[in-house]
């Protein structure tokens, strides 16, 4: 790990006036950051530990819920508000990571999670998002864990979260502080980028700013389910994975929110493939041609051409059994 | 930078480049060499210790960021002399092979049966509202952060089960 000074920041305003100062990273639970830096992929000069900072509370409000960017990923999983409105949250959280770094990972961290591309990690390797003008190895190289939408020429590479698929899913927005003091709130559809020819650009946040929240519109009643699918049946990234809120009607789609993980460069929402849903009766046509919509832009690099029926069969899964009348489940 | 820790009761202040983990802290600081370094990147899980009551990697934490709280390792939970009820229970089921990955194992189920007794529930659990009950399938995914390269599952379930029964006897 290279050389660097640490900062304990007092206050969020002590923090981001540290944060002026180039190289300087943000540190919380650590369990992504640390990592990357004994690999050297990451080699900030300056670190300013923000964990003992007042971002801990999560709180029920008109708007919906608050949750503070420090909250772990334990306590949100936990939270008897979140478990009972939210339910694909908590079930989101409980299918990532462990329990070790469940009780570790932040809120806010966990939405800035860097990929997973093993290429990244490889600092013998070309990568455009660690290297910006270097290539990228994973096209024509090893790129089963690829992305199959929104990809570029400059970079495959997936966002490894499950936590921030649920949340698209929910329409939640991000709070960010800026240095000079001021605050704004921005969409998690507006908040992550797609890699263009600057991947190493992966969301909108300014140099210096910080998450200090995650805002969930109040829940909207219907089924919530989280289908991950992966390599092993616990403790891995998703391949795909479908976050859903549904509800139905007098037997036709009411509602429908859909996001998806493990196909792109952020959690993927479309609103044709949900405008196609509302206001049918549920069928096995009905999940192709949602399928359809979803996948056809979808592009496979070779080792990763499974994920697209992969993503139809997971989809059609995950439809049939939110809109099935019978089904126990997790209700908001 | 200088470092306050609280190990198993006992504190240690130490002097440490910011760079030093938790770990590094642990071992080769305080001299306390029960908490072992499998692959130093949060993967493994045979560097998990207690901080504050709540199981972490400690490979994956900078002793700097933990200045003032309070670590509990193997060392901490019981003595050959007097066993804590995980250890007992993982000689009476044979729950390990090599013994690498047993501190981390048991200070990973330590905490991990408190977290089951608080409700938390789990990837497996049918419903989120619980109750939750340590049956195979939870422990096998609340302790999937801790992996046994010699394989020694079956018996490290065995031994989890066994205290978790062992304490609700008790209660």
């Amino acid at each position: 790990m290279r050389a660097f000074d640490y900062i304990r920041a007092g206050s969020c305003k002590d923090a981001l006036a540290e944060a002026e100062t180039p190289g300087t990273a943000f540190i919380a639970g650590g369990t992504n950051l640390l990592d990357l830096m004994k690999h050297e992929v990451m080699t900030p000069a300056r670190l300013v530990d923000i964990s003992r900072l007042d971002l801990r509370g999560i709180t029920l409000t008109d708007a919906g819920l608050r949750v503070g960017a420090l909250v772990s990923n334990s306590d949100l999983a936990a939270d008897p508000l979140v478990r009972r409105h939210w339910p694909l949250l908590s079930r989101a959280l409980l299918a990532g990571a462990s329990g070790q770094l469940r009780n570790k990972a932040t809120t806010g961290g966990n939405l800035l999670q860097r990929t997973r591309c093993y290429y990244f990690y490889d600092t013998a390797m070309p990568c455009n998002k660690r290297e910006p003008g270097s290539g990228c190895a994973a096209i024509g190289g090893f790129n089963r864990i690829h992305a199959i939408l929104g990809a570029s020429e400059a970079c495959i590479a997936t966002h490894p979260s499950d936590m921030a698929v649920a949340l698209r899913a929910l329409s939640a927005e991000v709070e960010l502080l800026a240095p000079g003091g001021g605050r704004r709130q921005v969409p998690l559809a507006a908040f992550y980028r797609l890699p263009g020819d600057t991947p190493h650009v992966e969301t909108v946040l300014e140099p210096g700013e910080m998450i200090a929240a995650v805002l969930l519109p109040p829940a909207e009643g219907g089924r919530q389910i989280y289908r991950k699918v992966r390599d092993r049946a616990s403790y891995a990234f998703a391949l795909v994975s479908v976050a859903a809120c549904l509800r139905m009607e007098q037997g036709r789609i009411a509602a429908a929110a859909l996001a998806f993980g493990g196909l792109a460069h952020m959690p993927w929402r479309s609103a044709d493939v949900e405008g196609t849903l509302i206001g049918e009766v549920p069928s096995a046509a009905l999940f192709d041609r949602a399928a359809d919509l979803l996948l056809a832009e979808a592009k496979g690099q070779g080792d990763n051409d499974f994920k697209i029926p992969l993503a139809r069969r997971t989809l059609a899964a995950v439809l049939a059994e939110a809109t099935a009348e019978d089904t126990e489940g997790d209700r908001a | 930078m200088h470092v306050t820790l609280t190990i198993n009761d006992t504190k240690h202040s130490l002097d440490l480049d910011p760079r030093t983990t938790l770990l590094d802290a642990i071992r080769s600081h305080a001299g306390l060499t029960g908490t072992k370094k499998g692959c130093d990147h949060g993967q493994c899980g045979a560097c998990t210790v207690m901080v504050n009551g709540r199981r972490i990697n400690s490979c994956l934490s900078l002793a700097v960021m933990h200045d003032g709280d309070a670590v509990t390792t193997i060392e901490g939970l019981g003595t050959p002399e007097a066993l804590s009820p995980l250890q007992a229970a993982f000689l009476e089921t044979d729950g390990f092979q090599c013994g690498y990955c047993t501190p981390g194992q048991i200070c990973s189920a330590t905490a991990m049966l408190e977290e089951i007794r608080a409700g938390w529930p789990s990837h497996v659990s049918e419903t989120l509202d619980g109750p939750a009950l340590p049956t195979e399938a939870e422990i096998a995914e609340r302790m999937s952060g801790n992996l046994c390269r010699c394989s020694a599952y079956p018996n490290i379930v065995a031994a989890i089960r066994l205290a978790a029964a062992e304490r609700e006897d008790a209660a």
